[in-house]
């Protein structure tokens, strides 16, 4: 690591810009979900609060932090109280690793550039999921405990799934460093060699998000809301934040390891690398909100059998014959 | 970084305590749950970059899940354990004694010269992360899958025999029915149910 990229009152004012960029876009990717959305089901959708319905979140959060926060009586209370926290805070710590535009001279567009940076963000994601349980345990109710056990349950099997097809581009990049895997898609990004791995990704990718359409942990058709039946005020606020910034999460991951990240389109290098990384994010995000208004919730016993019995074989044979090729091509 | 490393110690023998004597079995997995964090932040700081996040991939991820998991299904309450038999007083003095032993041997490997000096080969000062520094991905592994080979698959092999033998403890003694006949007969039963319900 470069000396200017480590000094200390440097990492604090990143670490602080991105919590600032990474809350705003929580915002508005809010309101862009309920704008396309409305869109895609010819309704207009959020547009009384500023002109466009752009100042809709800023209402959105004075609600939520003035509403009352209850604590039902059969709840375990440190635990309850622990649980947004854990969500939150393993969302947010995510972004130290993550690289939004190429290293320039001494300094990286990063908070640090670590040596197994994909495997840190697999391993925070991997933490993430307690903030779950233990908060739809804690509620000390049915619907929230039903919503925490299947929560392990679908992100433990899936988490299998993604891993084995993130090993795919690991084997091909020779690298975990997310700037040394964005450094080797610099002639060919890894989702045309590693389709199969891509499709697997993004799908296992919106089952650990909780996204429709296997938004099986919340379920309001079936489980009022899932973990988070309890929940109010700041605190369901802070579960909402923590998926929302989930979900800019994997569509980093996603940019990152598939779509070349800060790599411009051919010929394009004009336009900047972190304009091309944010145009990247911002189209898988926007994938997400299309795929919540196409399809129906999947039953749950469908969805853990497709994990298991369907993503993590076919992973498992990309991931070999991935390691075939690069082994005989030496 | 010794201040740092001492704040962590404590922390970490605070959390391992919180462990073993907590009431409710939920805060002996928030305990080991901090615990665990701690620890991969010491491992981070000894630049065991691969090692700390291993760690919470492994132990916080998937293994203390399982506990999580576990303590769900079981306890639907917020109870405390359920006291058992006292086992300690029977115990506790050949426990004492084992663990006794094990110190001396850590005692007595510290004070000794090492006959084998561990290879400072490989080992560069340098900044972390590049290839060839201590604790880099690439270098574990090549360690892990060449020179390590045979004690990884034989510590898998003991891992799976651990999880054969507690099958076989606590197991229930039920003999095997095949799949089709018990469907057949918890089928059976389930009608000889509803039948009495409707008796009554």
């Amino acid at each position: 690591m470069t000396p200017q990229s480590s000094i200390w009152w440097m990492v604090l004012i990143k670490c602080a810009v991105l919590l600032l960029v990474v809350i705003t876009t929580f915002a508005y990717a809010m309101l862009a979900e309920r704008k396309v959305m409305g869109w895609m089901q010819l309704r207009p959708g959020p547009n009384r609060v500023g002109p466009w319905g752009l100042l809709q979140p800023a209402v959105d959060a004075v609600k939520l932090i003035l509403k009352e926060d209850l604590t039902p009586k059969t709840a375990d209370p440190l635990i309850y109280r622990l649980a947004p926290f854990i969500s939150l805070v393993t969302a947010f710590a995510v972004y130290a690793v993550i690289p939004f535009s190429e290293p320039g001279p001494g300094n990286v567009w990063a908070v640090g550039d670590v040596n197994a940076g994909i495997l840190l963000i697999l391993a925070m994601t991997s933490i993430g999921v307690y903030g779950i349980s233990l908060g739809g345990w804690a509620s000390g109710s049915k619907y929230p405990l039903l919503g925490s056990v299947r929560s392990t349950a679908q992100l433990v099997s899936y988490e299998l799934a993604m891993g084995m097809s993130l090993v795919g581009v690991l084997i091909l990049a020779g690298t975990t460093s997310l700037v040394g895997i964005v450094n080797s898609q610099a002639k060919l990004w890894f989702f045309i060699p590693q389709i199969v791995g891509f499709i697997i990704y993004v799908i296992t990718a919106v089952a650990e998000t909780n996204r429709a359409p296997f938004d099986l942990v919340e379920a309001d058709a079936e489980l009022v809301g899932g973990f988070n039946t309890e929940y109010s005020g700041l605190r369901f606020g802070l579960f909402f934040i923590a998926e929302y910034i989930n979900m800019l999460t994997v569509s980093c991951i996603a940019t990152l390891l598939f779509l070349g990240g800060w790599n411009a389109v051919v010929g394009l290098t004009i336009v900047p690398g972190i304009v091309w990384f944010l145009l990247k994010v911002a189209f898988f995000m926007f994938a997400y909100i299309w795929l919540r208004s196409s399809f129906p919730r999947i039953r749950y016993d469908r969805l853990m059998a497709f994990g298991w019995k369907v993503l993590l074989p076919v992973a498992t044979l990309n991931l070999i014959i991935t390691a075939a090729y690069v082994a005989v091509r030496g | 970084m010794t201040v740092a490393f001492w704040i962590l110690a404590v922390l970490l023998v605070a959390s391992a305590i919180c462990v073993i004597t907590a009431q409710k079995p939920v805060y002996s997995v928030a305990g080991l749950l901090a615990h665990f964090l701690f620890l991969a932040i010491t491992y981070f700081m000894l630049s065991a970059e691969f090692l700390a996040v291993i760690q919470l991939i492994v132990y916080s991820g998937a293994i203390l899940m399982l506990f999580v998991f576990v303590i769900a299904l079981l306890s639907s309450g917020v109870a405390p354990f359920a006291v058992g038999p006292d086992r300690l007083p029977k115990i506790a003095a050949p426990a004492i004694a084992v663990i006794a032993i094990l110190l001396g041997f850590v005692a007595y490997a510290v004070s000794r010269e090492p006959a084998v000096k561990p290879s400072l080969r490989g080992i560069v000062s340098g900044p972390v992360g590049t290839a060839g520094v201590f604790g880099s991905v690439a270098d574990f592994g090549h360690a892990l899958f060449t020179l390590n080979l045979l004690p990884f698959e034989i510590t898998a092999f003991i891992l799976m025999v651990a999880v054969v033998g507690v099958i076989l403890l606590a197991g229930d003694h039920v003999p095997y029915v095949p799949t089709r006949r018990r469907a057949r007969l918890v089928e059976h039963d389930m009608r000889e149910a509803i039948v009495r319900a409707g008796e009554e």
